[in-house]
């Protein structure tokens, strides 16, 4: 062979390598880098594991990183609800436990150039004329509520205004009512509220609003049969689907398998099971709990550009908190600083806890 | 640049000028044949009474003949083969036009979403009543036609091989195909009391049909059909990959080639045999290979078909079936006991 030809030859090589490298760079552009880490948490050889990316946990890290707590306020002293006007949630607290409160949801929720005025007029911090202060009133209640009456969920390690704020005005991962028909088109094209590549569902073509029937409504989320045999179970598959759908925004909201709380062997069944999935039972009721008794009535508060495409409220699921960790901030006990939203103390959480 | 090979002198075809594509002498060479054969095309043996004339002007195509026989057509099209493509044609463009409409007949978003859509089955609460058009009306419709064209189609390769005078073995592994078809879209939906039971038209959400199929019936790999079905899949692909190998490993020898090989079995099939006697102890025969690809490929189906069909119909939860008749292990417990807090009393909602 003469030397044009094996250059030649060469480059022709090149070029492929170079094209077949570009096809596989693009065939695994979806993928996420490995080596995944496995961990084995049932017995062995039952799929009972956990799949986590270590690069991917290492990045998040500092996104579900607890903030700096303020150091706590003096207790004593008057009370706030002495000193200012129109308190009416936090009045109980002291003047200092006060203002470190409000400081610090100053940071935790407005955006920095409004600080306090993202809330309250200049001219007269007392007055409600703001909505974000009539909100955020509310908030506290429910914080508080949450903390307090929904423990067997958050346990000791409770919530503050961070937890779901995360330094923004309105929490990132909030959910509104799906338009199920959203061409005014009846005559055909119904998606039955499934079939697009919804981030809900994790791009599958589940139901992608598994929340209104179920964080909103009561609708009957078991679906598997309980006993070998047909005996009046007459949930469908499509019920299923629907099922299925919560539960993979529950996955992904937690970035965790199915095995996180269920049994390979039968999703259905209480036996063998992780204890997670007590935890996340409780999470489905304080949802809804949430959802209805405290961001349903805010609907006339909130100004229509705060609202869904069907004019409803922004409401909360699993997301909201978790943002993709197992535990909201990595399980980061940051509610203990702060009593005055009804964050535990070690002690009197565990013995509530076990009443 | 084709390397000369030494071969027996019967497998190298000379054809005259036409096929003498190369410089040098032509061969006949497996997988990607060298050498094409060309000739006068023509359109078969005569047909007899009753049937329609074959359509079609034969061509021949040299990239059609890289991966299988270089003519092209004609094609027997009659008034079986016509009705099966209407009918099938109705169904496509009704499952097409429904996705279309789902994404506002937008064609961009029909295309980025295609694999996304669906044509879906009727909301539960209609049991096996005609719903109104856009709540699965239009799903009952597609089936209707879609069965029909595949009853077609099936009527179609049975006459067609009666014509041939072959026999049917092609029409009833389209059968055993036909069976599940109806399993899934039909007998069980009856069987079930409602059409909302039935499998969606559409590509993703079929499949995550099938996953929630498997969550609601208490997990589907403790039905023992669905395993059957399983040993079948995987047993054809298996004995698909054996045969195929064994007959492409003998083609040096001439033994993909049926004619020698009916009259004479020759060296080809002999060492075919050989290899998997002295392999495994055990050979099957030139023609018991294809009784057992036939079987695999047939009983897929079928075993699936009857594992769907129970499902619902007779049993509510595998899993929980499989242990009350000792097929599924008891393993030991690892994570602490916790109760299903909706039996807890004073619990929260």
């Amino acid at each position: 062979m003469n030397h044009s030809m094996t250059s030649g030859m060469h480059a022709f090589r090149k070029g492929f390598q170079g094209l077949l490298l570009l096809v596989v760079a693009l065939l695994l552009s979806a993928c996420e880098r490995p080596p995944m880490e496995s961990v084995q948490r049932g017995y062995r050889g039952t799929g009972m594991v956990q799949i986590y990316n270590p690069t991917t946990l290492e990045e998040n890290a500092e996104k579900h990183a607890a903030p700096f707590a303020l150091p706590a306020g003096d207790p004593s002293g008057p009370k706030a609800s002495t000193v200012y006007k129109n308190v009416k949630v936090l009045g109980d607290l002291s003047v200092g436990q006060f203002t470190r409160l409000m400081v610090s949801m100053a940071s935790w929720v407005a955006p920095p150039e409004q600080g306090c005025l993202y809330c309250h007029n200049p001219a007269n911090f007392a007055e409600d004329s703001k909505y974000t202060k009539v909100v955020a009133r509310r908030m506290v209640e429910m914080t508080r509520h949450i903390n307090k009456d929904w423990q067997p969920h958050v346990s000791a390690t409770g919530v503050t205004c961070y937890t779901c704020h995360r330094g923004q005005p309105v929490p990132k991962e909030i959910w509104f009512k799906a338009n199920h028909q959203p061409y005014g088109s009846n005559f055909m094209g119904d998606k039955a509220g499934q079939n697009e590549p919804s981030k809900v569902v994790n791009l599958s073509s589940l139901p992608n609003d598994p929340f209104t029937p179920f964080l909103l409504g009561e609708q009957n989320i078991r679906v598997g049969g309980t006993t070998a045999l047909p005996a009046g179970n007459n949930q469908s598959i499509k019920q299923a689907e629907w099922t299925y759908g919560l539960m993979t925004h529950m996955s992904t909201s937690l970035g965790v398998n199915c095995t996180y709380c269920h049994n390979t062997q039968s999703f259905v069944s209480w036996k063998g099971n992780p204890p997670q999935r007590a935890t996340a039972w409780y999470g489905i009721r304080m949802a809804r709990d949430l959802n209805k008794d405290y961001m349903e009535p805010l609907t006339d508060t909130f100004p229509a550009h705060r609202k869904g495409e069907l004019g409803d409220v922004a409401k909360v699921n699993c997301a909201t908190c978790h943002q993709g960790a197992y535990k909201p901030l990595n399980g980061a006990k940051m509610a203990k600083d702060f009593p005055e939203l009804g964050g535990q103390s070690e002690v009197t959480a565990t013995t509530v806890a076990t009443k | 640049m084709v390397e000369l090979v030494v071969e027996p002198s019967y497998l190298v075809a000379v054809a005259g000028d036409q096929i003498n594509r190369s410089e040098k002498m032509p061969q006949y060479q497996n997988l990607f044949t060298t050498v094409q054969a060309v000739g006068p095309v023509h359109h078969g043996v005569e047909l007899g009474q009753g049937n329609s004339p074959r359509l079609g002007e034969p061509v021949l195509n040299y990239w059609i003949g890289k991966i299988g026989n270089a003519q092209l057509g004609p094609i027997y099209l009659g008034g079986l083969g016509l009705a099966s493509l209407v009918c099938g044609l109705i169904a496509f463009v009704t499952i097409g036009f429904n996705m279309l409409a789902s994404v506002n007949y937008d064609p961009i978003q029909f295309i980025r979403q295609l694999f996304w859509l669906a044509l879906e089955p009727p909301p539960p609460s209609y049991g096996l009543q005609m719903p109104p058009l856009n709540q699965g009306g239009w799903w009952l419709i597609t089936g209707v036609f879609l069965t029909a064209s595949l009853f077609l189609w099936w009527a179609r390769t049975y006459r067609r091989a009666r014509e041939l005078g072959m026999g049917t073995h092609v029409a009833w592994a389209f059968a055993a195909a036909i069976w599940l078809y109806l399993v899934l879209g039909l007998f069980r939906p009856i069987l079930m009391g409602s059409w909302g039971e039935a499998v969606p038209y559409g590509i993703f959400p079929h499949l995550d049909w099938t996953a929630a199929f498997s969550l609601r019936y208490g997990n589907l790999f403790y039905n023992p059909f669905h395993a059957l079905s399983i040993v079948f899949l995987y047993g054809s692909a298996l004995l698909f990959a054996m045969h195929g190998a064994t007959i492409l490993a003998v083609t040096r020898f001439g033994g993909e080639r049926e004619i020698e090989q009916i009259t004479d079995r020759g060296t080809a099939s002999e060492r075919a045999a050989l290899f998997w006697r002295w392999t495994m102890g055990f050979n099957a025969t030139m023609e018991s290979i294809h009784r057992w690809a036939w079987w695999f490929a047939v009983l897929c189906p079928i075993t699936g078909g009857i594992g769907i069909l129970l499902t619902g119909t007779v049993v509510d939860n595998w899993y929980l079936w499989a242990i009350k008749h000792g097929v599924a292990p008891p393993y030991p417990e690892v994570f602490p006991m916790v109760m299903d807090p909706s039996l807890a009393t004073g619990v929260k909602p």
